[in-house]
C-alpha cells in the first residue's frame, strides 16, 4: 500500500495565557500502521534537526489505558474513530479524507476548557480531575483491616456493571467534547462505581455530595444532555451514570443516603 | 579476569527458623514508632505506581508525612495501569490444590533458583491478604455467577490462582490504590507532587535524606528534605529503546541512586516477554503486549516447513507446528516466559516465522472459539482482541494473531536486603525497582502481586525499624550536600542544551536499542558482549559531543527529558553486558550461548553461580566491582527446571 502525505494545522502555544495560533507542517512517507502519535514523534525528529522547536505534546502508555494523551483532532476528541484513543489511532483511518494541494489536511488541537489551562501547545493541565477524586472517589478502608475476600459475594452482573464505570482512564475528552464543559460523566463514573458495590456505602452520600461540590468548585459546567461526553468516551462509558449521579447527590442532599 | 571485589559482605538480613514463620517472628521482632514520633518523620516516596502508591497511602495511613512525587500529570497514570493480565494469590478458591507453599515453590522455581527463599515466601504469604485488601477497596475483580472471585491460569503454574479485571487488571488495581493515596491527599498527609522527575539523590553522613527533581512543568529545580527515601520508579525495559513498558518508564531514579552508592543487584536479568505485537516499521514508539492470558485458550504454532508462505488458513493441521505443545507436553502453551520466548527465537532461526518480516508465530484463538463460543472469549479477551485489531487492522476472531517476544519486564535492579533497604541507609527500594523476588525470570501475574506486598505490607513494617534505629540530624535543603546535588543536576541540564550537536536523542536511543536487542537480548554470546560494551562506549562518547536537544530547562520540554534519561541507559546497558557477561551460566532469562544443552535448553552452574551479583559504582573512569550475595537454598533444591 503507498504511503501518505500530511498536512497538519497543530495549535501551538508557548505557555500558559499566552497567545496561540495554528501552524501548518508537512509530513510524507506516512504508512497505514504509523499511530497519530507516532506522525508527531516524526515532525518532532524533522523540527529539532532543524534546530526548530518540536510540538509539545505529551502520552505515556501509548495503548490506551493509561489517559495521558488526548488531542481534538479535526475537531473531534480523539479523533474520527470511536472507542478509540488519540495514541491508538492509526494513520489508515484517515484515507480518502479531505485534501488541500493533494496533501491529507488534519487539525490537532489541545483539550480546550476553562478548568484545563494549557501548559504549552498540546499540553493541558487536568489536575482538577484528582481533587475530584481526593473529595471522596475512592472507600475509606486502610492497609492491614479487610477481611476475607470471598466471605464478601458480589452477583457477577453487579460486578460487570462497576468494572464497566470502573474503565474510565481519566482522559478527560468528555469534558472537552461538552459545549458546557462538564466534568459529569467523569465525576458520575466513579460515584457510579461504587453504587454497584457493597464496599464504601456507608460513605456513599458524602461521596456524592463531596465529589459534585468539587466538580463545581473547579469550574466545570452543568450537563444539560448533549450526550457528546459519550460519544468521545474512547471506552465507552455511558452516560446513564450522570442518572444515577444526579439521584445518588439528590437523595444525599434530603439527608438519606 | 573477574571482577569480582574482594568480599564485601552483603547482608540480606534474611531471618532463619523455619521457613513459614520467619515473616511472623521478624514482625514481632522489628522495632516500632511511636504514633507521636510517626508524625514528625518525613518520608519521601517516588513513584506512584502499586509499588509506591500503596508505600505512599499505607505510610500516612500510619500517621507518617509523605511526599509523593511522579512524572506522569497524576499519579493514576503510573505504568501499572497497563498491566493486562492478572496478580497472583494462593487462596485455593479453585480447590485445585494451590497453598502458599506452591505459590512459593512455583515462583522460586520460575525464577531459575536465582532468588532468596525468605523473600519470595514472604511474598507467597502476603498475597492473599492484597486480594482482600483490594477487594475491599472495590476492586471489581471478575466473579462467578454464585458471587465468589474468579481466576484464570498464567504460565509456570498448574494451578489457577490468577484473579483479574477483564484485561485491565493493573488499571484496577492502581485505581483502588490511588484511591487510597487521595484519600491521603485529601487528609492532608500525603503532599503529592506530579509531574516531577527526581534527578538525584541526596546523602548526607552516610544516610539517604533528600531528592533533586526538575519540576516538568515549569522547569524548575527543586529540593525536598526528609527522614527516609523510598524509590518505586519500576523497570528499566526501556534501556531496549522498543518495549512493552510506557514511553516515561526509564532507569534515572535508579541509575542515579547507584552513582551515589547504592549497589545494583543483577542489571542483566531482563525479561523477554513472549507475547507482543512484532515491530511493523522504523517509526515505532513501543511494542505492545498481548496478555500472557491469552496462552489459556490460545495456541501457538508456526508452519511445519521452513519457508512456507501460504496463508493460515491455508496451512491444514497436520502441517502446522504446535511447537510448545510438542517440547513441553506437561505444560505446553503455558511454558514460563522465557522459554516461550525462546522457542519463537528458535522458529524464526529455522525460518519457520511467519508475517511479513519472518519476525512473528501465530498465536490461534480457533479451537477455543469453536469449544467455548465467541462470546466467552469475547468476555475473557475483548479489550485484547479490538487492541489487537487497532493496532494490525486484523480480527483477531477470524485470524489467527501474530505475535514475538518484546522486553517487558526487568528483574534486576537496585540491591536490598529483607527489609527492602538498599546499601546506602534510609534509601529504601520497591516494586519493579528492586531485585528482590523474581531471581532469573519473573512468572506472569506476579510483578502486581510483588508491588502491593512491598508497598501495602512490607515498607509499613520495616521503615519504622529503620527509623526506631537511626540517629538522624534535622536536615534542611540548605545543607551543603543538597546545593552540590542541584549544582550537579544543572550542570548536566546545561551540558544536554548546550551541546548543540547533530544527532537526536530518540536517534541514539535507537541506537543503543539495536545493540542491546542484538547482542544483550534473548540470547547472549560472550563475544558479543564484548562487542556491545565497547559499541555502547562509543556511542555513549558521541552522546555527549554530538547530541542535539532543543529548547530551554525553563519550561515543558519533553526533549530535555528523553536526553537525560538517554544519558542514564547509556550507561546502564554497559552495566547490563557487564554483568551478563560475568555470569558464565545460563539462567532463565539470561540465556548464554555458551551454556545450553544440546535441545537449547538452559544449562545454570550452581557451583559457580547460586549468587545475586550485587554491582556498585566506583567512579566514571573505572570499572564497577561486582561483589556476591550467596544464595542458600534450606528448603527446597535447585534443581534443572523441567516443564516437559
Ligand atoms: C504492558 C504490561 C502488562 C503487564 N501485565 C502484568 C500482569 O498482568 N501482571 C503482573 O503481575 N505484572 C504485569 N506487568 C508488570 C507490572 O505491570 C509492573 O512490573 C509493575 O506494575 C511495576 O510497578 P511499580 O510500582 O514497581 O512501577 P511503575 O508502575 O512502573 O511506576 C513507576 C512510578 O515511578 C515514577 N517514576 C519513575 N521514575 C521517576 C523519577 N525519576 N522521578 C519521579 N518519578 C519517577 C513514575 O512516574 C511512576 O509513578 C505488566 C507490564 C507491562 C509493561
Ligand atoms: S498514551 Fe496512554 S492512553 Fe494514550
Amino acid at each position: 500500500m503507498s504511503t501518505m502525505s500530511f498536512s497538519l494545522r497543530i495549535w501551538r502555544q508557548d505557555g500558559p495565557n499566552l497567545p496561540g495560533a495554528l501552524q501548518r507542517y508537512t509530513v510524507h512517507g506516512v504508512t497505514d500502521d504509523m499511530s497519530i502519535l507516532e506522525l508527531l514523534d516524526r515532525l518532532n525528529e524533522d523540527l529539532i534537526a532543524q534546530g526548530q522547536d518540536p510540538v509539545a505534546f505529551d502520552s505515556d502508555c501509548r495503548e490506551g489505558i493509561c489517559g495521558t494523551c488526548g488531542l481534538v483532532i479535526n475537531g473531534v476528541a480523539h479523533g474520527p474513530k470511536s472507542q478509540c484513543t488519540t495514541c491508538e489511532l492509526r494513520m489508515r483511518e484517515f484515507r480518502g479524507g479531505r485534501t488541500v494541494d493533494g496533501l491529507l489536511e488534519i487539525t490537532v488541537e489541545p483539550w480546550r476548557a476553562g478548568p484545563f489551562p494549557i501548559i504549552k501547545d498540546l499540553v493541558v493541565d487536568r489536575t482538577a480531575f484528582d481533587r475530584i477524586i481526593a473529595a471522596g472517589g475512592y472507600v475509606t478502608v486502610n492497609a492491614g483491616s479487610a477481611g476475607e475476600a470471598n466471605d464478601l459475594k458480589i452477583a457477577k452482573p453487579d460486578a460487570d456493571a462497576a468494572m464497566d464505570a470502573a474503565s474510565c482512564i481519566g482522559c478527560a475528552a468528555c469534558v472537552a467534547a461538552c459545549p458546557n464543559a462538564s466534568a459529569s460523566l467523569f465525576t458520575a463514573a466513579k460515584i457510579a462505581q461504587f453504587t454497584h458495590l457493597p464496599q464504601g456505602a456507608p460513605e456513599r452520600a458524602r461521596r456524592a455530595l463531596r465529589m459534585v461540590e468539587q466538580m463545581d468548585a473547579e469550574g466545570f459546567g452543568d450537563c444539560s444532555n448533549h450526550g457528546e461526553c459519550e460519544a468521545v468516551c474512547p471506552k465507552g462509558i455511558s452516560i446513564s451514570n450522570i442518572a444515577v449521579m444526579r439521584r445518588e447527590f439528590a437523595k444525599a442532599l434530603l439527608g438519606g443516603g | 579476569m573477574s571482577l569480582d571485589a574482594p568480599n564485601r559482605a552483603l547482608d540480606a538480613r534474611s531471618p532463619s527458623g523455619p521457613l513459614d514463620s520467619r515473616w511472623t517472628r521478624h514482625l514481632e521482632q522489628v522495632s516500632l514508632v511511636s504514633p507521636a514520633n510517626k508524625r514528625k518523620r518525613t518520608v519521601i516516596v517516588v513513584g506512584t505506581g502499586l509499588a509506591g502508591g500503596a508505600a505512599a497511602a499505607t505510610l500516612a495511613e500510619l500517621g507518617y508525612n509523605v511526599l509523593s512525587f511522579c512524572i506522569q500529570d497524576s499519579p493514576r497514570r503510573a505504568h501499572s495501569v497497563a498491566a493486562q493480565g492478572g496478580i497472583n494469590a494462593a487462596k485455593n478458591y479453585q480447590n485445585d490444590g494451590d497453598s502458599v507453599w506452591r505459590l512459593f515453590y512455583d515462583t522460586i522455581k520460575g525464577g531459575d533458583f536465582r532468588s532468596r527463599e525468605s523473600n519470595v515466601h514472604r511474598l507467597a504469604e502476603l498475597s492473599a491478604n492484597i486480594i482482600d485488601q483490594c477487594v475491599a477497596q472495590g476492586v471489581p475483580f471478575a466473579r462467578e455467577y454464585g458471587g465468589t472471585l474468579a481466576n484464570r491460569s498464567f504460565g509456570g503454574a498448574q494451578v489457577s490462582r490468577t484473579f483479574y479485571a477483564r484485561g485491565q487488571t493493573g488499571q484496577q488495581l492502581l485505581l483502588g490504590c490511588y484511591g487510597s493515596l487521595m484519600r491521603q491527599v485529601d487528609a492532608g498527609r500525603v503532599k503529592l507532587m506530579a509531574h516531577r522527575e527526581m534527578l538525584d539523590l541526596v546523602v548526607v553522613d552516610g544516610k539517604a535524606r533528600g531528592i533533586v527533581c526538575r519540576d516538568l512543568v515549569t522547569g524548575q529545580i527543586e529540593r525536598y528534605a526528609g527522614d527516609a527515601v523510598v524509590l518505586a520508579t519500576g523497570g528499566y525495559s526501556t534501556v531496549f529503546y522498543l518495549s512493552t513498558n510506557a514511553v516515561n518508564s526509564n532507569a534515572t531514579a535508579v541509575l542515579r541512586c547507584f552513582k551515589r552508592g547504592a549497589f545494583f543487584a543483577n542489571p542483566s536479568f531482563t525479561q523477554i516477554h513472549p507475547t507482543c505485537i512484532p515491530q511493523a516499521g522504523d517509526y515505532q514508539s513501543k511494542l505492545t503486549l498481548m496478555s500472557e492470558s491469552l496462552r489459556n485458550d490460545g495456541r501457538v504454532w508456526v508452519p511445519a516447513r521452513p519457508g512456507d508462505k501460504r496463508p493460515p488458513h491455508e496451512i491444514p493441521e497436520a502441517e502446522r507446528d504446535y511447537y510448545l505443545e510438542r517440547i513441553y507436553p506437561s505444560f505446553g502453551n503455558l511454558v514460563p516466559r522465557d522459554i516461550a520466548s525462546r522457542q519463537a527465537l528458535y522458529m524464526a532461526q529455522e525460518g519457520k516465522g511467519v508475517g511479513a518480516t519472518g519476525y512473528a508465530t501465530y498465536l490461534d484463538f480457533a479451537e477455543a472459539i469453536a469449544r467455548q463460543g465467541e462470546n466467552v472469549i469475547r468476555d475473557r479477551y475483548g479489550n485484547l482482541f479490538s487492541m489487537y485489531e487497532e493496532i494490525t487492522g486484523d480480527d483477531p476472531y477470524h485470524a489467527p494473531m501474530r505475535i514475538y517476544p518484546a522486553p517487558h519486564y526487568t528483574m534486576g535492579g537496585l540491591w536490598v536486603d529483607y527489609n527492602l533497604m538498599s546499601t546506602i541507609p534510609g534509601l529504601h527500594v520497591l516494586g519493579e525497582a528492586n531485585f528482590s523476588d523474581h531471581g532469573a525470570n519473573r512468572l506472569g501475574a506476579s510483578a502486581l502481586m510483588q508491588g502491593l506486598a512491598d508497598g501495602y505490607f512490607v515498607i509499613p513494617n520495616t521503615i519504622g525499624h529503620y527509623l526506631a534505629n537511626v540517629r538522624l540530624d534535622p536536615v534542611s535543603t540548605d545543607h551543603p550536600a543538597f546545593a552540590a546535588a542541584e549544582a550537579e543536576v544543572s550542570g548536566r541540564l546545561a551540558k544536554l542544551l548546550g551541546t548543540n550537536g547533530k544527532r537526536t536523542v530518540r536517534d541514539f536511543h535507537w541506537a543503543l536499542g539495536r545493540i542491546m536487542w542484538e547482542k544483550v537480548g534473548m540470547s547472549r554470546g560472550a563475544s558479543g558482549l564484548e562487542t556491545a560494551i565497547r559499541e555502547i562506549q562509543a556511542l555513549r562518547a558521541e552522546f555527549w559531543e554530538n547530541v542535539k536537544v532543543t529548547g530551554s530547562t525553563g519550561n515543558f520540554n519533553k526533549d530535555l527529558e528523553m536526553a537525560g534519561r538517554v544519558a542514564d541507559y547509556l550507561e546502564l546497558g554497559e552495566l547490563m553486558a557487564r554483568d551478563a557477561l560475568e555470569r558464565r551460566e545460563s539462567c532463565g532469562g539470561h540465556f548464554r550461548e555458551e551454556y545450553q544443552t544440546p535441545e537449547g535448553e538452559a544449562v545454570r552452574d550452581d557451583a559457580g553461580f547460586t549468587h545475586v551479583a550485587a554491582w556498585e559504582h566506583l567512579g566514571d573512569t573505572v570499572a564497577p566491582a561486582r561483589h556476591q550475595e550467596a544464595l542458600d537454598f534450606e528448603f527446597v533444591t535447585p534443581s534443572t527446571r523441567s516443564y516437559k
